[in-house]
C-alpha cells in the first residue's frame, strides 16, 4: 500500500474543497471497497478525505411522497427503514442481498454507489486491465470471463458493475444529489453511470472531489409492488451473476406501468427500457414477460464464458416479473 | 494385538479441552507470538511463468525508511540443499512459475515492507509458458510411483476382452479442477535466528518433519531448529514445508538476533503452497445382464510441475471398491510450468472417487437397477487389490443404514419428476472410502505427576481435529486415569518425534504411541507410581498390518433442489453414515464429519481454480471469486455411524475420519442434481452456467 495523507474536514463544502485541491485523492466513507484496493495498489491516492460523519445519516419524506437518503445512511438501516420496506421492497431486498452483514453495517448509501468492479484482472496488478491503467488492454475480453458483461460492453473493458443496491435504485429513477467545486448537481441515476466505451476508467460521470451528497427515491405509486431478484453461485455472500430488480402495475390483467433494471450484465445497472415498452399496454402474462426480456436482450453479445447469462437474464426477468403479487 | 478393553473416556463426547482458549482468543497462533522488536517479511512475486531473472533493482525499496533488508538470489544466504527445487528459495534467477518469490522486503512494520515490496523492480527474460492441461496431450508420462507409494498403474484379468463382451457398458469421461486449500489461518512463521539456532513459530501439520526437512535444506543440525505449532488454524495438506518457510528462515538469518515474521495474504496462498492436481478421468465398467461388474478400468490424466513431480493418485480407490474379475487403472501426468501440487484433503480419493461413484450411479441407470442395490451386488468378499481380508468392512451396512434414515426406499428412479414450485427436486447416494494409514516413528513419553496425574507429551499436530481432546482420552483409558488427570502437550520440536498429521493417521499413529507408552509405564510401575516415574514408547509394527486390508466406508446421501430458472443448486440436507472402527469422541467426530461433507459440497458446487494459460496465473484468487460454501449453502446434516469392533486397525479400534467426510459427498450431490434435472454433469464444479438450457 502507498502511504498517503488522511484528511478531515468540518463541513462537505471543506471537505470538496480540501479534496480539489490534490492532484489524486478519494473521499473515505465505510471503506469496505476502497480499503481493499488501496492494499492491492489499485488505487493509489495521495489523500483520503474522511467524509463518513459530514453527510446525512437520516432518511427523510419528501414533500412529494419519496424519500432522501443522506449519503451516510448504512445499508442494514436502509435495508431495514420500515418505510423503505413497504414503499420500496426492492431496494431492501437489494440491499439485503449483498455483501454480509457485518459489511452493510460499515458500508454507506454513497460508497455503495461508488463500489468498482470485481473484475479479477482489474483486481489483479500483474495483468493488463483498460479500467486501471488506460491503454494496457482488456485481459477479460479474451480471458475467464464468466462473470463479465453482456450487453453495453466495448473492446476496451467488458466489466460489470458489483452493486445490488444500485440496481434497484435504477429501476426506482433514482436522483443522486452531489456537491463538486463547480456546485450543487442533481443526477438520474441512470446518468450517473457510463458504459466503458473507450474510457473505462471513468465508472461514473462524478468530476473530481465531486461528493455525493444524497439519494432521492422518487414516488413511484407501484413500487410497492417490487421485488428483487439477484441469482448467484451459492446461497449468499456473492455477487450477482445475474439480478433483476422490478415494479410493475397490473390492472385487468393488462401492464399499465412497469420499472425494469438489471445487475450483473452491464457496466453498469442495466435499465431495461425496450422491456419496458414492449410491456406496457401488454397483457401480464408469461408469454409477454418472456417477450419482453427476449426485446432486452435481444442485443445481448455473450463472451467465451458468459453465454449463459442471456437465457439466465431471459428467465430471472420473466420469473421475477411472474412473481410480483400484481401478476397473481 | 493388545488392545484398550476397559473404555471410559473413549467413546465419550467431551468437549474440545482447546475449546474455551480458541474462543477467547487465548490460544496462540504462530503470527500471535508477542516480541518486543518484531520485522516484518513481504515477498516479491514473479509475474512471468517461465524465464531467468536479468536485473533487480531494490534501490527504492532499499531506500525507504524503515527498510531493513532486501533479500533477492544475488544476495540471500546460500542453502545446504537445493535438491529440492521447490524448497531452493532465491538460489537462483530461474522462473518455474508464476508467482515465484523472487525478492523479499524486511521492514520495521508490515506497510512499510509492502510498500517496500511493490518498489522492487525486477525484469525477467520471459521464456514461453505451458500451463493447459488437456487429455491431448503428447506428453503425458508415466509417473514411477503415485505419491502414496502405490504402483502408477495395475492390471487384473483381461479388461479389454470383459468389456467387449460385457452385456451392459458405460464409458465416460469426468473432470475436476485445479482447487487451492485455503484454511482460515494462512501459512504463517515467525523465524528467530540468534546466530547459531534457528526458532520457528509456524503454522504447520508436522513440526517434526517440518524441523527435518528445514534443517537439511538450511545444513543445520536438527538440535539446532525449533519448531513450536500447538495450535494450526487448519492445513488441509497444505502446511508442510513450503517456500515461505524458507524465506522466512532466511530472512531471520540476514537479519539476525530480531524475529520475522511472515503472513501469506489470502492472494498468494494461490500460488506456492501447493493446491489439487486438476484430473481428467475416463471410466469404463461392463457389467452382465445381472448387474455384476465383469471389467473396470479407470484411467487418470493429472499434472505436475516441470520442476518436481506429485501424482495424485486418484485412481487408487477404484482398486479396492467393487468386484470384478478384470480391472485396468492407469496414471498419466503432464509437467507443465505451474507450482507444485500436492496433498489436499483427501487426495486422490476425492477427485478419484467423484469419477468412479458418478460412474457407478450411470451404470446402475444403465443396468436398470438402484443405486443402493446396485453397489450391494458388486460388493466383493476379499479386497481385489491385495486378495487379503478385510480388517472389517461395513460399505453395504453404511449403505442401508442410510438409505433408511434418508428415506431412499420408495425413491422414483426417474429424473426430473418431482417439482416444489420452480425447484426441481432429485437425490443421489455414493460410497465412501478411506484407507487406514499408519505413519512410522511416532513416540510419546509419559510422566507421572502425583496425586493420580500423569503428563502425556508427544509432538502431535491439532490441526483443528481434535487431538488436543481425543489424545488426551486415549491416554486415560490406557492408563486406567479420568481424562481431567491428563495435562497433554504437543505442537513442539522439543517433545518427542511424532508423524505428521496427514492422511487421517493421527489418531491411529499417536494414540498408538500413547498406548504402548501406557503399557510400558504400567508394566514398569504397577498401579501405584511414584512421582517422577516415567515412560517413553515409540508406535510398534502393527502384526495384522500385512495380513487384512484396512479401509474405513462410509456412505452418502444427499437431496439437491435446482432452480427450473436459474439453475442455482441447492442442498437442503444429506445424510452420512460411515463405518470407521471405534469413535474416540463422539462430539468432536461428528464435527469432522459434517467438515468432512461440507468440503465434498464446496467441491461439488463452488471451488474451482480458474487458471488463464497466456498469464499461467489463477485469475480467481481471493475468496471474493474462489467460492467455498457459505452458512446459507449448508443444509442439514444427518451424521451417523455404525458400531464397528475392528480388533486388527490399532489397541484403539479406531480408523481416521478426518477425510472420509468428503470422499462420496460430490458423487452424491452430482447423482441427485441428475435426478433432479436429467442433466448429468460430469465436469465439477456443478455450476449454473452447466445447468441452464
Amino acid at each position: 500500500m502507498k502511504p498517503f495523507r488522511y484528511e478531515r474536514a468540518e463541513n462537505v463544502s471543506g471537505a470538496v474543497a480540501t479534496l480539489a485541491r490534490e492532484r489524486t485523492g478519494e473521499f473515505l466513507a465505510g471503506g469496505t471497497n476502497l480499503v481493499d484496493l488501496m492494499k492491492l495498489d489499485i488505487m493509489q491516492p495521495d489523500v483520503l478525505v474522511d467524509v463518513r460523519r459530514l453527510t446525512s445519516g437520516e432518511i427523510e419524506d419528501l414533500p412529494d411522497g419519496g424519500l432522501r437518503i443522506g449519503a451516510a445512511v448504512t445499508n442494514s438501516d436502509l435495508a431495514a427503514d420500515a418505510r423503505v420496506r413497504s414503499r420500496y421492497p426492492v431496494l431492501s431486498q437489494a440491499l439485503l442481498s449483498g455483501a454480509s452483514g457485518q459489511l452493510r453495517n460499515l458500508a454507506t448509501t454513497g460508497g455503495n454507489l461508488l463500489q468498482r468492479t470485481r473484475c479479477a484482472y482489474f483486481y489483479d496488478t500483474t495483468t493488463p486491465c483498460n479500467k486501471r491503467e488506460p491503454g494496457t488492454g482488456c485481459s477479460a475480453l479474451q480471458g475467464c470471463n464468466s462473470g463479465h458483461a453482456i450487453l453495453g460492453a466495448s473492446p476496451h473493458c467488458v466489466a460489470t458493475h458489483p452493486s445490488d443496491m444500485a440496481v434497484a435504485m435504477t429501476a426506482l429513477d433514482a436522483v443522486v444529489r452531489t456537491r463538486g467545486p463547480a456546485g450543487e448537481r442533481e443526477i438520474p441515476i441512470s446518468d450517473l453511470y457510463r458504459l466503458p466505451g473507450q474510457e473505462p476508467e471513468r465508472d461514473t460521470t462524478l468530476e473530481h472531489a465531486e461528493l455525493i451528497t444524497a439519494v432521492d427515491l422518487p414516488p413511484l405509486e407501484f413500487s410497492p409492488n417490487s421485488r428483487y431478484r439477484k441469482v448467484r453461485e451459492r446461497a449468499s455472500y456473492a455477487f450477482a451473476l445475474v439480478s433483476v430488480a422490478a415494479a410493475l402495475r397490473v390492472r385487468d390483467g393488462v401492464v399499465l406501468d412497469t420499472r425494469i433494471a438489471l445487475g450483473g450484465v452491464a457496466h453498469k445497472p442495466w435499465r431495461a427500457r425496450k422491456a419496458e415498452d414492449v410491456l406496457r399496454g401488454a397483457p401480464a402474462v408469461q408469454e409477454s414477460f418472456r417477450a419482453a426480456a427476449d426485446a432486452e436482450l435481444a442485443d445481448a453479445a455473450p463472451l467465451r464464458d458468459n453465454a449463459y447469462k442471456v437465457p439466465l437474464a431471459v428467465n430471472v426477468m420473466t420469473r421475477t416479473l411472474l412473481d410480483l403479487p400484481e401478476s397473481r | 494385538m493388545t488392545t484398550i478393553t476397559e473404555r471410559r473416556a473413549i467413546g465419550a463426547p467431551l468437549d474440545r479441552r482447546d475449546g474455551p482458549q480458541k474462543v477467547t482468543g487465548t490460544a496462540p497462533y504462530a503470527y500471535e507470538y508477542r516480541f518486543d522488536d518484531p520485522l516484518y517479511l513481504f515477498p516479491v512475486q514473479s509475474d512471468v511463468a517461465r524465464g531467468r531473472v536479468s536485473r533487480i533493482d531494490a534501490s527504492a525499496a532499499e531506500a525507504l525508511p524503515g527498510v531493513v533488508a532486501v533479500l533477492t538470489h544475488e544476495n540471500a544466504p546460500r542453502l545446504a540443499d537445493t535438491s529440492d527445487t521447490e524448497l531452493a528459495i532465491l538460489q537462483a534467477g530461474d522462473v518455474a512459475f508464476r508467482g515465484q518469490y523472487v525478492a523479499a522486503v524486511v521492514a520495521e512494520t508490515l506497510e512499510i515492507a509492502r510498500y517496500a515490496a511493490s518498489l522492487v523492480r525486477v525484469s525477467c527474460d520471459e521464456e514461453p509458458h505451458d500451463v493447459e492441461l488437456r487429455a491431448d496431450r503428447d506428453d503425458l508420462y508415466a509417473p514411477e510411483m503415485l505419491n502414496t507409494g502405490d504402483p502408477t498403474d495395475t492390471v487384473q484379468g483381461n479388461f479389454d476382452r470383459e468389456f467387449a463382451t460385457a452385456a451392459v457398458t458405460l464409458d465416460q469421461t469426468y473432470t475436476t479442477p485445479m482447487e487451492h486449500h485455503n484454511p482460515m489461518e494462512p501459512h504463517t512463521t515467525v523465524a528467530l535466528w540468534d546466530g547459531s539456532d534457528l526458532t520457528l513459530y509456524a503454522s504447520t501439520q508436522g513440526a517434526h518433519q517440518m524441523r527435518a526437512m528445514l534443517a537439511q535444506v538450511l545444513g543445520l543440525g536438527q538440535d539446532r531448529v525449533r519448531i513450536v505449532a500447538p495450535y494450526v488454524g487448519g492445513a488441509f495438506g497444505s502446511k508442510n514445508l513450503h517456500g515461505n518457510t524458507i524465506l522466512a528462515a532466511l530472512a531471520a538469518q540476514v537479519v539476525g538476533g530480531r524475529p520475522v515474521k511472515f503472513a501469506l495474504t489470502r492472494q498468494q496462498m494461490f500460488s506456492g503452497v501447493g493446491y489439487r492436481s486438476p484430473t481428467i478421468q475416463r471410466i469404463r465398467l461392463g457389467a452382465d445382464s445381472g448387474g455384476r461388474l465383469t471389467a473396470i478400468c479407470h484411467d487418470v490424466i493429472g499434472q505436475t510441475a516441470k520442476m518436481k513431480g506429485f501424482a495424485e493418485h486418484a485412481a487408487v480407490p477404484t482398486r479396492t471398491m467393487y468386484a470384478s474379475q478384470s480391472r485396468r487403472t492407469t496414471h498419466r501426468l503432464a509437467a507443465l510450468d505451474v507450482p507444485v501440487p500436492t496433498w489436499m484433503r483427501a487426495p486422490g480419493e476425492a477427485p478419484g472417487m467423484f469419477a468412479l461413484e458418478s460412474a457407478m450411479d450411470e451404470m446402475a441407470i444403465n443396468c436398470g437397477l438402484d443405486p443402493v442395490e446396485f453397489r450391494i451386488r458388486n460388493e466383493p468378499e476379499i479386497d481385489p487389490e491385495t486378495g487379503l481380508p478385510y480388517s472389517s468392512r461395513n460399505l453395504v451396512t453404511c449403505l442401508l443404514e442410510g438409505a433408511r434414515r434418508f428415506g431412499w426406499a420408495d425413491r422414483d428412479p426417474h429424473p426430473s419428476a418431482r417439482q416444489d414450485g420452480r425447484w426441481q427436486i432429485g437425490t443421489g447416494v455414493a460410497s465412501s472410502t478411506f484407507p487406514v494409514v499408519r505413519f512410522p516413528g511416532s513416540v510419546a513419553r509419559i510422566s507421572y505427576l502425583g496425586d493420580g496425574r500423569f503428563l502425556v507429551v508427544i509432538d502431535a499436530a491439532d490441526i483443528g481435529t481434535g487431538a488436543w481432546t481425543t489424545l488426551a482420552q486415549i491416554a486415560a483409558d490406557a492408563l486406567q486415569a479420568d481424562v481431567e488427570d491428563i495435562d497433554l502437550r504437543i505442537g513442539d520440536t522439543r517433545l518427542p518425534e511424532a508423524s505428521v498429521a496427514a492422511g487421517s493417521s493421527g489418531t491411529t499413529s499417536w494414540g498408538s504411541a500413547i498406548f504402548e507408552a501406557a503399557r510400558t509405564f504400567r508394566d514398569s510401575y504397577g498401579d501405584s507410581p511414584s512421582e517422577g516415574d516415567q515412560a517413553e514408547a515409540t508406535m510398534p509394527e502393527n502384526p495384522n498390518a500385512s495380513n487384512y486390508a484396512m479401509h474405513a466406508f462410509g456412505a452418502c446421501f444427499a437431496e439437491a433442489r435446482v432452480d427450473a430458472d436459474t439453475g442455482e443448486v441447492r442442498i437442503p440436507r444429506m445424510t452420512g453414515v460411515f463405518a470407521a472402527g471405534k469413535i474416540i469422541n463422539p462430539k468432536t467426530a461428528r464435527s469432522q464429519f459434517i467438515g468432512g461433507m461440507t468440503w465434498g459440497l464446496s467441491m461439488a458446487l463452488h471451488e474451482e481454480s480458474l487458471v488463464d494459460p497466456r498469464f499461467g496465473h489463477v485469475v480467481n484468487h481471493d475468496f471474493a471469486s474462489y467460492h467455498i460454501p457459505a452458512n446459507a449453502d449448508s443444509g442439514q446434516f444427518d451424521i451417523a455411524w455404525i458400531d464397528e469392533e475392528d480388533p486388527y486397525v490399532n489397541p484403539m479400534g479406531s480408523k481416521g475420519i478426518g477425510e472420509i467426510g468428503i470422499v462420496g459427498t460430490a458423487a452424491a450431490i452430482a447423482s441427485a442434481v441428475y435426478h433432479a434435472t436429467g442433466i448429468r454433469v460430469r465436469d465439477l464444479p456443478i455450476t449454473p452456467a452447466k445447468l441452464l438450457h
